[in-house]
């Protein structure tokens, strides 16, 4: 498969997975091991960053995964930036999921808070990956100040219902010039697949492995919907006919 | 990442050789395709897709009407002056050719924008050669302001500019940019361009992401049929198409589809282009380009526009001039090329309206970008 290039590193997988919700630290490790991700995503709200021996962070192989760390849990611009902040100072690389979710039910992010925490981030250095839900033109306003991708969501989290906002995405893929990562709401690897059929980069998930009663198994399923998917895209799926008869042609005016 | 590093990561060669081995099953493929990738374009150009142009043509106009109705907005250009120091082989205002040489005043320019407003005109194009220092940025801008009460759109096709003076175009109050990179070729386009300012091949081809930094609302871009393989120019006029209605979004982007026309110093066109093959490029920009504006000038014959019209055609001029002053004196000795579609822009209206197209004056608003108008 082709590489998945992020803020110019090169990535073999196009698979983000999440770490909350699993029934134990093992049951994370088989799922990360089975899906194999490059980059796994830690809420910063979860850990203690500073402390290696954090039961979390000391299951996850640091030299075989980018610790993304993400600011879930941040109601605004400041309480994101001040998270990101000090995953740095703790030693993280200045990589930093944005998530900015004010309203706890359905954790949707916020457009507003977003744009104004990425401004911040950007300019001190931060290499950043924002939660969005799936609006064109927030992710055009977010590459136009510099983020390394637009992640937008394909339902609301945790919820497995898959890509509802499909049309709206394949907008932000047809326009995007930074890699748009589908995350979010998918929960089967045909939902996985399916993002990536239509032209998506990558595909985070994390519910669907955290929930499953074989998470190591899940994974391996998610990472072959993944490869299937991206596959189809660059093979050129075959789309279903729709010519059409003219019964007063445009071109004859041409003659033969 | 400038759309030269874009182009730059093709090699001509290898181009020409994926156009030419297209199938029909890529053309297939491309036509039930909901958004085109490059490569799909690509089959849209190729040879293997001239059995495919009435298919074609049915989903360009069926797209067309989608997104823009039956409506056709009319132009005309304004030329300022015919001075230029370049020395392209195939224009009329090459600084070989021994022809008058004519700067209008700022008194002219009102005089003609006044007959073109009489007429209806709301949209107009500023025209010049590249003289920077018999008509530079500061005659242009002084131009656009004296003519800015008479028209809701002023647009620019003169010589590549930076972006500073972009910015003082928009200050007085010019929201639309058109300029045509001639050929992708590069070998052919220093062949062409022997001597001037033009011979920058770098520099014309970022001037659309010069305007679009300045904040210029409109910009179009195409290139001269005729010149070199047209597959190849018509594969690269879409990439940067869609590079700019990717990389600068809040801009409209329009493709001009000119054909070479006889012109002073007697160039003729190496390669030309036939009518069949420029409706596959009309039809497959369409379908590359759904949402932009596609351009057809005077240059073609009045019986042939009325035929592209329904392949997604959005913007025409009408009763063009191409000499300095031409609209106010009738002397056309100092014209660019010899226009063929001749009709006035009324005979034009009465022939959109006839065919079930809404002729458009007005497509935009000065109050946009004047920000003295209150509010």
């Amino acid at each position: 498969m082709d590489p998945l290039i992020i803020a110019g590193r090169s990535f073999h997988s196009r698979l983000l997975v999440g770490t909350g919700k699993f029934a134990s630290n093992a049951a994370m490790v088989s799922a990360m091991e089975g899906s194999g991700a490059e980059i796994v995503t830690v809420a910063l709200r979860r850990v203690d960053i500073d402390n290696p021996a954090d039961s979390m962070l000391s299951h996850i192989d640091r030299n075989r995964y980018l610790l993304l760390p993400n600011t879930s849990g941040a109601r605004d611009a400041e309480e994101a930036v001040r998270l990101a902040r000090l995953a740095r100072a703790a030693g993280c690389e200045p990589w930093v999921k944005l998530e900015i979710t004010p309203d706890p039910y359905y954790l949707l992010p916020d457009p507003v808070e977003t744009l104004k925490a990425a401004e911040i981030l950007v300019k001190e250095g931060f290499i950043v990956l924002p939660y969005i839900n799936a609006d064109p033109v927030l992710a055009k306003r977010l590459q136009e100040v510099g983020t390394a991708t637009v992640m937008p969501l394909g339902a609301p989290i945790g919820s497995n219902r898959g890509l509802r906002t499909r049309d709206l995405i394949a907008i932000i893929i047809e326009q995007a010039i930074v890699p748009v990562i589908v995350d979010a709401g998918l929960g089967a690897p045909s939902h996985a697949a399916e993002a990536m059929e239509m032209g998506a980069d990558a595909v985070l998930v994390n519910t669907a492995l955290a929930v499953s009663a074989n998470p190591g198994g899940m994974g391996i399923a998610f990472k072959k919907g993944v490869e299937a998917g991206r596959e189809a895209y660059l093979a050129g799926l075959g789309r279903q006919q729709d010519r059409a008869e003219a019964s007063s042609p445009l071109t004859g005016f041409l003659g033969d | 990442m400038s759309f030269v590093d874009e182009i730059n990561k093709y090699d001509p060669e290898q181009v020409r050789a994926g156009i030419a081995a297209k199938t029909v099953s890529d053309v297939e493929r491309a036509l039930s395709s909901e958004r085109l990738r490059p490569d799909d374009f690509m089959a849209l150009i190729s040879p293997a897709a001239e059995g495919f142009l009435e298919a074609m043509a049915q989903k360009a106009h069926r797209l067309t009407r989608q997104r823009f109705g039956n409506t056709i907005l009319l132009y005309a250009p304004l030329y300022i002056s015919n001075e230029c120091s370049n020395g392209c082989l195939y224009c009329g205002f090459n600084a070989h050719n021994r022809v008058p040489r004519r700067t209008l005043t700022l008194d002219e320019v009102e005089r003609d924008a006044r007959i073109l407003h009489n007429l209806g005109f709301r949209h107009i194009l500023l025209v010049t050669g590249e003289a920077p220092a018999k008509v530079g940025n500061d005659l242009l801008a002084a131009a656009a302001r004296r003519i800015r009460p008479l028209f809701s759109s002023i647009s620019i096709e003169v010589y590549p500019m930076e972006e500073a003076g972009y910015a003082q175009m928009v200050e007085a109050g010019v929201d639309g940019l058109t300029v045509y990179q001639e050929t992708y070729d590069r070998a052919l386009y220093s062949q062409l361009h022997p001597f001037g300012k033009k011979r920058d091949y770098d520099f014309r081809l970022l001037t659309p992401e010069r305007a679009g930094a300045a904040g210029l609302r409109r910009i179009g871009i195409g290139f001269l049929q005729g010149l070199g393989d047209f597959r190849s120019d018509a594969f690269f006029t879409g990439l940067h198409a869609l590079y700019l209605s990717r990389n600068f979004w809040r801009t409209q982007i329009s493709v001009s589809f000119p054909r070479m026309r006889p012109a002073e110093g007697g160039f003729s066109p190496p390669s030309p282009v036939s009518d069949r093959s420029l409706v596959q490029l009309i039809c497959a920009m369409r379908l590359l380009m759904p949402d932009a504006g596609l351009v057809l000038s005077t240059r073609e014959s009045a019986a042939l526009r009325d035929n592209l019209l329904p392949l997604g055609i959005t913007q025409m001029s009408a009763g063009s001039c191409t000499a300095p002053g031409g609209y106010a004196d009738g002397d056309r000795s100092t014209e660019q090329f010899a226009i063929d579609d001749d009709r006035t822009p009324a005979e034009v209206c009465a022939l959109l309206r006839s065919r079930g197209y809404d002729p458009v004056w007005k497509d935009w608003d000065s109050a946009f970008l004047d920000r003295s108008a209150g509010c």
